[in-house]
């Protein structure tokens, strides 16, 4: 499978999803003003992972700050695992968030409220 | 409002403009069009002054917060003064910090038809407790789909959670069809 690996900017998150190093990394800020045009990609490469998904995959968000119409797109990745969950299970979520940072740790648990995939929190 | 002509004129007001911004502690003023650029550029002129000024990370993020859903509020729905498409969205962006808050205020036009429904949605965020806000948006993000322009009906709703104060807003009549809608969010420093 092909490997994404976005270097992040100022507005948008650095990625790397990468099927056989078993990396599924989301680590950064994401404010762009249109999400579709940078996360489309991602959505259809998980599409393509759907299909054949390792037997543990463990998703590290390690976000700093995402504005609100990327948290509706970050739901639609944690669809995405969830629906790998439900087919094949080994979908591990570990939320990252800074030790100040509250706010992103209740991001995290709304997510969680949302979609079926377990959660894990690590604070650095 | 007079226009100021003449160069004398300009002098006093640039000189009183910089006497009322340093007494009311402002700092920072726009007034023209709103794009990504300028969002950028702005959050991150306020994020350095902030970590001069030794501020708290998380008040540090919340200002940040507040500034972008603000801001990307502008350039997403403000309307111009006429129906011509063309015509530049516009807004006024203010910080501004006391002692115990920091104050982020915008301003733009926007069509009369619109008003009735933000001014209920406001007061719909208005009523609700942290935990209802939370609720709220975990319905709106699981409902809602983003918009043409991109946005996800999230960002009053974002910017009570994060503010953790109630949004103040007031509409201005400008024409007969035009308001302008005013919205100032606080975020306390000593949470």
């Amino acid at each position: 499978m092909d490997v994404i690996s976005i270097k992040g900017t100022d507005d948008t998150p650095s990625v790397t999803l990468d099927k056989d190093k078993g990396a599924f990394i989301f680590e950064g800020r994401s404010l762009p003003e249109d999400v579709g045009d940078f996360y489309q990609p991602i959505l259809n490469w998980l599409d393509a992972y759907a299909q054949e998904p390792n037997d543990t995959t463990d998703v590290m968000f390690k976000l700093e700050y995402f504005n609100t119409a990327s948290s509706k797109v970050i739901l639609d990745i944690l669809l995405k695992f969830e629906e790998i969950n439900e087919a094949k299970g080994g979908v591990t979520i570990k939320w990252h968030y800074h030790e100040d940072e509250e706010d992103m740790k209740e991001a995290g648990e709304e997510y969680e409220d949302i979609v079926s995939e377990p959660f894990e929190y690590i604070v650095y | 409002m007079n226009k100021i002509v003449g160069s004398k004129d300009f002098l006093e007001f640039a000189y009183e403009l910089y006497h009322t911004m340093q007494a009311n502690e402002i700092n920072l003023v726009y007034e023209g069009v709103v794009t990504q650029e300028i969002t950028k550029t702005f959050t991150a002129l306020t994020e350095k002054n902030m970590v001069k000024n030794e501020e708290s990370n998380q008040v540090q993020r919340k200002v940040f917060n507040v500034m972008v859903e603000c801001l990307q509020n502008i350039s997403k729905h403000a309307d111009a003064m006429t129906e011509d498409a063309d015509e530049e969205r516009r807004g006024i962006v203010l910080v501004s910090h006391g002692e115990n808050f920091y104050n982020v205020i915008t301003g733009n036009v926007i069509k009369k038809e619109k008003r009735d429904k933000l001014e209920k949605s406001l007061e719909h965020i208005n009523s609700l407790d942290k935990e209802g806000l939370s609720a709220l948006y975990k319905q709106q993000i699981k409902e809602g789909k983003l918009s043409e322009k991109g946005g996800a009906g999230l960002g009053f709703i974002d910017i009570a959670k994060k503010s953790g104060n109630k949004i103040e807003y007031q509409f201005k009549e400008l024409t007969d069809d035009r308001f302008f809608f005013i919205v100032i969010t606080t975020i306390s420093r000593n949470n």
